[in-house]
């Protein structure tokens, strides 16, 4: 089990230098979350407090999110980074609250790295994964769930064709469900972000996917 | 033929453009870097008042590559919002001082601010702290013109749950 650097369009490259996708294929099925993840969640809820949440933004990786959102396009403010939108539900909710196994995983790899991970069922993707931008006629995911999508928009992409716009949900055809055997788990790695975060974030990951 | 080509109505080569453009973008993207640092700092000072970010409706665009006049867009909004709350920022500050200036002469001559009352948020820090001048020993103090700044600490205590709200 090993990370790899994905792909990123030559146009893309020119103008984000240090953009990129990294990934890692696990074995791991979903499922509920054991006592040992659920009493991390609740460990990681009373480390992180209303002050945590305001001071974050100034932190070097939550902010390089953030400018990264403006500069394509997103308003932070609006739609929020991961990290801070699981930031805002920690506040709502008063802990960060266990669903299942999978969305666990990923609450406590953005909490604990900054960098967003999202997860692919493997089986309904081909290697490598890319960025790209996406072309006329072109829809997200593939068979009859797919949707269309606008061209020139960001996303991350398998030979096939675009699999999830750049932090957005991933298309229905390859997230996780409840037969998946296999993950691909994906984190996008902007200027401003040491690649050593985005390998912490893959590996806490996998990590709990596989305390099962 | 050879001044024609310098003249400014000669297109320049479009690999020039693009190059040139790339670079403005370039220089854009690291302005909206800066400002967007300035203003998570200006937030954070801004605790513990609340300045929310502006309503706006989510951004309908997408992810994508933004032009020159795009980027250009989104840094003078950030440095629209930075100003804003750097004003804010300032007329906290200048009421702040008016009431810390008031708390510093009510405790001179508390006979001369009767009633008067400062809490610690008036003062822009935390606590439920309030400063009131009161008079000594209850009716004794206001006949005979004995005043004090009562100093009041802690938050007072959680009284049950909020009253249901009306059906």
């Amino acid at each position: 089990m090993s990370t790899s650097e994905g792909w990123v369009a030559t146009e893309l490259a020119e103008e984000f230098p240090r953009l990129g996708v990294v990934w890692m294929t696990v074995e791991a099925r979903p499922g509920k979350t054991p006592p040992g993840v659920r009493q991390r969640l609740r460990d990681l809820s009373s480390r992180f407090r209303g002050g945590t949440a305001v001071a974050m933004r100034q932190d070097p990786v939550p902010w390089a999110y953030r400018v990264f959102f403006r500069h394509i396009g997103l308003d932070p403010d609006v739609n929020r980074t991961p990290v801070e939108q699981a930031a805002v539900d920690r506040l709502i909710a008063g802990e960060f609250r266990s669903r299942n196994l999978v969305d666990d995983a990923l609450t406590i790899a953005v909490v604990e790295t900054g960098v967003p991970v999202w997860a692919l069922d493997a089986d309904t993707i081909e290697e490598p994964l890319g960025i790209r931008t996406t072309v006329a006629g072109e829809r997200l995911g593939r068979g009859v769930e797919a949707t269309p999508v606008a061209s020139g928009r960001l996303a991350v992409a398998d030979p096939a064709g675009p699999l999830a716009l750049l932090f957005d949900e991933v298309a229905d055809a390859h997230g996780v469900r409840s037969e998946t055997t296999r993950m691909t788990l994906f984190a996008v790695r902007v200027s401003g972000v040491p690649s050593i975060h985005v390998e912490e974030a893959l590996w806490t990951c996998a990590s709990v996917l596989a305390a099962r | 033929m050879e001044v024609a080509e310098h003249t400014p109505l000669t297109p320049l080569p479009p690999s020039i453009v693009e190059v040139d453009e790339r670079g403005a973008r370039r220089t854009l993207r690291d302005q909206i870097g800066r400002l967007e640092r300035e203003l998570g700092q200006a937030v954070i000072d801004a605790r513990p008042g609340v300045l929310g970010a502006p309503a706006e409706a989510p951004a309908r665009g997408g992810p994508r590559v933004l032009s020159l006049g795009e980027l250009e867009r989104v840094r003078d909004r950030l440095a629209d919002r930075l100003q804003d709350v750097r004003h804010e920022l300032i007329a906290r500050a200048t009421e702040q001082a008016a009431w810390r200036e008031l708390l510093e002469r009510m405790l001179l001559a508390p006979g001369r601010y009767r009633h008067v009352r400062v809490r610690n948020a008036d003062l822009g820090m935390p606590g439920c702290t309030t400063y009131e001048s009161v008079p000594r020993l209850g009716l004794v103090g206001v006949l005979m013109g004995w005043w004090q700044v009562k100093v009041s600490s802690g938050c007072p205590l959680a009284t049950g749950g909020a009253p249901a709200l009306p059906l």
